[in-house]
């Protein structure tokens, strides 16, 4: 194959999504790895940051929870759920990972339940988290998910974490801080941004070897695809290397398939 | 999504000066409370208390007083999900809830997902208010503020705010939109702790998660902590103290009382065992028999660890919490 996996791929595409200087609120798993590889190779002054209160560790190996004692390992702070929620709130969170179970056109995000009766769901999921919190406050939001039809919907079953809700404008009329919002997703298949006119998904790049076919095949709504429609650039040899060597060593997340 | 079905309707309303009377006239003198979690649980949770934990899913959780409130076969709890993980997984199993204020249930993050705590919520068993996990922790601060409620920016536009009871208002100075968290104040708190004295003044390390407010928000809190310690400790570092003593109506002392959760500086999660939980799930007879093992028949906490394997066991977690063993494959 490429030398990489997939998971490998997507852990680098997401990490130079993030500039030195910024804040990120990260869970456990790749969005975490990422946001250390970007803080080894060129973001030695980005600030990660736990929903539960971890701000600024220095994480000696990834967190298995968002409040477990890695995530305020030689912090600046162990702070609390309030203390991470307000500096978003106040506009001190720059970027922030979330996951998906369903997630549709606009970027809006299910991770509640599966079914259309909400007191007789057929599958209950966790709920909001603290992934609505952030996805209300941050000002750009990363989603990192593998991309298939079961994932990428037309319609939600339920509207856990706001994107875009309906379109420009929307987030705004709801009440939410204005400027704040989705920004990339990046998925198994390729990276996506928002159309700034629709603010509908639009595929930016797509990794080596996928075809636009394959992608919308994979997703059940309409894409649009940037012109001209780059590939996303493969994980370098030093990315690998940090990667593997330091980020995580004991491959709790590249070890995964 | 549209119009909220539920506003107003919430599982423990809003009541600021019902809880003016009710620490009016909650007892302040400097006395210890120091008692066994057996008796902190028969004295302070009842069947139909509406109850809320410190911590955060599996970490820093009152896992020694949880077990109590299973064994006394507890019924009808109203619990608040803040971040749940292990901690609702228990009370699930124990079957003490039938209504939950939602932020995050049912999972136990990337482990995987609790299949007990699924079926109770999928089949209506537990009643749920959605929610998101800075909602609840606001909801806790209102109460802990004397309020009504906090106004704050999440949840608006989507179905969590549709489900949650919540009412939107607009901001008499700015014209924004707002959601109006209701003030959360649970009849008990159960907290653990690294450090408190006897008469219930305590210490945290490492991240707070809610529970500076939480203690504050509750009628009653039962503190359980890995070492009592004398008053003079408290009194020579102040600014240490998390939870001052007249919050608190219990202090249980129990070394390894978050186990197999992670506690900061003392050890970290026993992953293994956390996993056989999941696992042990999806088989309901052997979940039974698991059960029976580890909690209806042990007579307390101590006998529990002694199960999981004792000292040797406690010795591990405490060199992987220090960073100075090898790590286990999480």
């Amino acid at each position: 194959m490429d030398g990489y996996s997939q998971t490998e791929l997507m852990i680098c595409a997401a990490a130079r999504e993030l500039e030195d200087g910024r804040t990120v609120v990260v869970g456990t798993g790749a969005p975490c790895a990422a946001a250390m590889l970007a803080q080894r190779l060129w973001a030695p002054n980005l600030i990660v940051m736990f929903e539960a209160g971890g701000l600024g560790p220095l994480l000696p190996t990834m967190p298995i929870s968002v409040g477990d004692s890695r995530t305020f390992h030689r912090a600046i702070m162990a702070a609390s759920m309030t203390e991470i929620m307000e500096l978003c709130q106040r506009g001190g969170a720059d970027y922030t990972f979330l996951g998906a179970g369903q997630i549709d056109a606009y970027g809006n995000i299910n991770s509640t339940l599966i079914g259309a009766d909400y007191s007789r769901p057929r599958v209950r999921f966790p709920g909001a988290g603290g992934a609505n919190d952030l996805g209300s406050l941050c000002w750009r939001t990363l989603v990192m998910t593998l991309h298939d039809k079961r994932r990428f919907v037309e319609k939600l079953d339920f509207l856990t974490t706001p994107g875009f809700l309906t379109g420009k404008g929307a987030r705004e009329a709801a009440g939410l801080p204005p400027g704040t919002g989705p920004y990339r997703v990046i998925t198994d298949l390729c990276v996506l941004g928002y159309d700034p006119r629709t603010c509908r998904m639009r595929v930016e790049s797509l990794h080596t070897r996928v075809t636009v076919a394959r992608v919308q095949e994979n997703t059940g709504f309409a894409l649009s695809f940037l012109e001209p429609l780059a590939e996303t650039p493969p994980p370098s040899a030093e990315e690998l290397r940090v990667l593997r060597q330091e980020v995580d060593p004991y491959r709790y997340v590249i070890g995964r398939t | 999504m549209g119009e909220n079905p539920r506003a107003g309707e919430f599982f423990c309303a809003p009541d600021p000066d019902g809880l003016r009377d009710f620490l009016r006239r909650k007892p302040r003198d400097l006395i210890a409370k120091v008692t066994s979690a057996r008796e902190a649980i028969a004295r302070f949770v009842h069947d139909g208390d509406y109850l809320a934990t410190g911590g955060f899913g599996t970490n820093r959780i009152p896992v020694a007083l949880l077990h109590e409130v299973v064994r006394q076969r507890r019924r009808h709890l109203g619990f608040a999900g803040h971040t749940a993980t292990h901690d609702c997984q228990i009370l699930v199993a124990g079957d003490c809830l039938d209504r939950c204020d939602v932020a995050y249930v049912v999972g136990l993050e990337a482990r995987g997902l609790s299949l007990t705590a699924r079926r109770a919520f999928e089949s209506g068993r537990v009643q749920a208010r959605e929610w998101s996990n800075g909602a609840l922790a606001w909801r806790y601060k209102a109460a802990a503020m004397g309020l009504p409620f906090l106004p704050a920016r999440v949840m608006l536009g989507t179905d969590t705010f549709a489900f949650s009871g919540c009412w939107e208002i607009t901001c008499p100075y700015t014209g924004m939109k707002l959601a109006a968290l209701p003030a959360l104040s649970p009849d008990v708190a159960l907290i653990h702790v690294q450090r408190a004295d006897e008469y219930g003044n305590a210490q945290i390390d490492g991240i707070t998660v809610a529970d500076l407010d939480l203690a504050r928000a509750a009628k009653h809190v039962v503190i359980s902590t890995e070492r009592l310690i004398p008053n003079e400790l408290i009194r020579r570092e102040p600014q240490r103290t998390a939870i001052p003593y007249f919050c608190v109506d219990a202090v249980v002392e129990v070394r390894y009382g978050g186990y197999p959760g992670n506690v900061a500086y003392e050890y970290f999660s026993d992953e293994e065992h956390l996993r056989e939980w999941l696992a042990v799930e999806q088989d309901p007879d052997a979940f039974r028999a698991f059960l029976d093992r580890h909690i209806f028949g042990v007579p307390d906490f101590q006998a529990y660890l002694a199960l999981r394997g004792g000292e040797t066991r406690l010795a591990q977690l405490r060199a992987e919490e220090m960073l100075d063993g090898p790590r286990e494959g999480a």
